[in-house]
């Protein structure tokens, strides 16, 4: 079974969401995600700066099975970057919660977090697909 | 659900991603795939290949029928246990699939053929086999366990007991049967080790006490990977019934000596030949990040396009490796379109890894 923690928001297509105490959301893919991609081998991360719009491609995560756009869960503007995922893009396979994380994001509309799914829902989601 | 191997619990005990392949349930990975490639390359891995299926060809005239629908030739087979690798077409010269023929003595051969078509090869035989009188017997009863690496063989010899030190004279490309296993030094990694046949009771057996050797299970996934780098073709990929040995990198597998040997797609082939073959299947190197995969664009420069057959993470180069079949004319460079981008790749001599070093 792969880990969902309770105090993360999630989309449908994989993604994770966590509110942090400065006001920015930081987001990554699930432990299910990763799981499923198998070992990553390319990590693209938007540029910082760049402002999104929620539900758009942000990030692509390849691995050596196939490529995955990464969709942003909240708008806003990006204002941090994993750089380590440059050269070590198994970070997400090893810490897809932790030192996985892909970007930082300032969010135009915080009340967009409480659209995203929740553990318990996005759990079914997980279930579903098995 | 698709088809079991006798391994299928060991794998999903053992927390394998199960994923389909030509309708068999297989292990893709234990958890690193890139982990089983290098454990390889370096040392050992095993890999179920029991999806893959053993034939025997028997009778008095089994030499004249497999020198009839293999395009290479077994007459090359002089000593008993040799084995030859070779494509069956059928008559307009597509591949019908690519095997491995041993021969074990003058009534006796067996085929070793891919997963995906073993009934339409079994059709294919046993439609040619009458006209021979040769019999055609599937040996369902085998499982088959191929242990692969620098450090393979060593490592597996204590498994096979008293049957062991047999095995480690067997020179390369060579099979013989040692009690209960069909053992032979063949592979599809680029590595040196053994592919092993045994009743399929006894294959839970052997995985456990090959495991306690030290030897990494493998999925389906570092096969891939180590199939390519070899420089390997992947049937249903990189050659199948619309296209010719000639056009896929084969053309080293078809014996046109003797010129007096009719064998099926022999006409086909010869008329390809004379009119000259219009596309090869080349090796690539991408230049840039990403990953080559398979049904990609290639556009060549001046004009021309052709088709990534097979494309993958090489995690021994630390780049983007694949095959592509493009025009005759094509040299050098050309570009692949790899989502929505044109990328520069270099067309190299295969393979690109062989016993653990990269050749490129």
């Amino acid at each position: 079974m792969s880990a969902i923690p309770a105090n993360l928001k999630y989309l449908e297509s994989h993604e994770w969401a966590r509110a942090e105490a400065d006001g920015t959301v930081t987001v990554g893919i699930s432990d299910h995600a990763q799981n499923a991609l198998g070992d990553l081998v390319f990590v693209e991360v938007p540029e910082v700066g760049a402002v999104l719009t929620k539900g758009a491609a942000a990030a692509v995560v390849e691995s050596v099975k196939a490529a995955s756009d990464v969709y942003t869960p909240v708008s806003g503007e990006v204002v941090a970057t994993n750089d380590a995922l440059k050269g070590s893009p198994e970070l997400v396979n090893q810490d897809p919660y932790g030192e996985g994380w892909l970007f930082k994001i300032k969010p135009s509309n915080p009340a967009e977090l409480d659209t995203l799914l929740d553990a318990a829902a996005y759990g079914k989601v997980v279930e579903a697909e098995h | 659900m698709g088809f079991k191997t006798p391994l299928y619990e060991t794998h999903v005990a053992a927390g394998a991603r199960m994923v389909d392949f030509g309708g068999w349930d297989m292990p893709v990975h234990y958890g690193s795939q890139i982990e089983e490639h290098h454990a390889v390359r370096r040392a050992a891995g095993m890999f179920d290949v029991s999806h893959m299926l053993s034939v025997d060809v028997r009778g008095a005239r089994a030499r004249e029928f497999l020198r009839y629908v293999l395009a290479n030739d077994v007459a090359k087979l002089k000593s008993p246990g040799k084995a030859l690798y070779s494509c069956m077409l059928n008559e307009s010269g597509g591949v019908i699939d690519d095997l491995i023929a041993y021969f074990l003595d003058d009534t006796w051969y067996r085929l070793v053929v891919n997963a995906g078509t073993r009934e339409k090869d079994l059709a294919w035989l046993t439609s040619h086999a009458a006209a021979f009188q040769v019999e055609i017997l599937p040996r369902t009863d085998l499982a088959m366990i191929a242990v692969q690496g620098p450090q393979a063989r060593q490592r597996a010899v204590a498994v096979l007991g008293e049957h062991g030190q047999s095995a480690l004279t067997l020179e390369p490309f060579f099979g013989r049967e040692l009690g209960p296993y069909f053992v032979s030094r063949t592979g599809y990694t680029g590595e040196d080790g053994w592919e092993i046949a045994m009743p399929a009771s006894e294959a839970a057996d052997v995985w456990q006490r090959l495991k306690q050797q030290g030897i990494a299970q493998c999925g389906l996934g570092a096969r891939d990977t180590l199939r390519l780098e070899a420089g390997m073709n992947l049937y249903g990929n990189d050659m199948d019934e619309s296209v010719s040995p000639l056009e896929s990198g084969l053309t080293w597998t078809v014996a046109f000596e003797p010129v007096d040997r009719d064998f099926l797609g022999r006409r086909a082939l010869e008329a390809q030949r004379a009119n000259g073959v219009a596309r090869k299947l080349v090796g690539l190197v991408l230049e840039e990040r990403g990953v080559l995969r398979s049904h990609q664009q290639v556009f060549v420069p001046g004009g021309g396009e052709g088709e990534v057959t097979s494309g993958t993470f090489s995690p021994t180069l630390e780049r983007s490796i694949g095959f592509a079949r493009v025009p005759a004319a094509a040299a050098d460079r050309v570009e692949v379109d790899i989502r929505g981008k044109r990328l520069p790749a270099r067309i190299v001599k295969i393979p690109f890894v062989r016993n653990g070093k990269a050749l490129i």
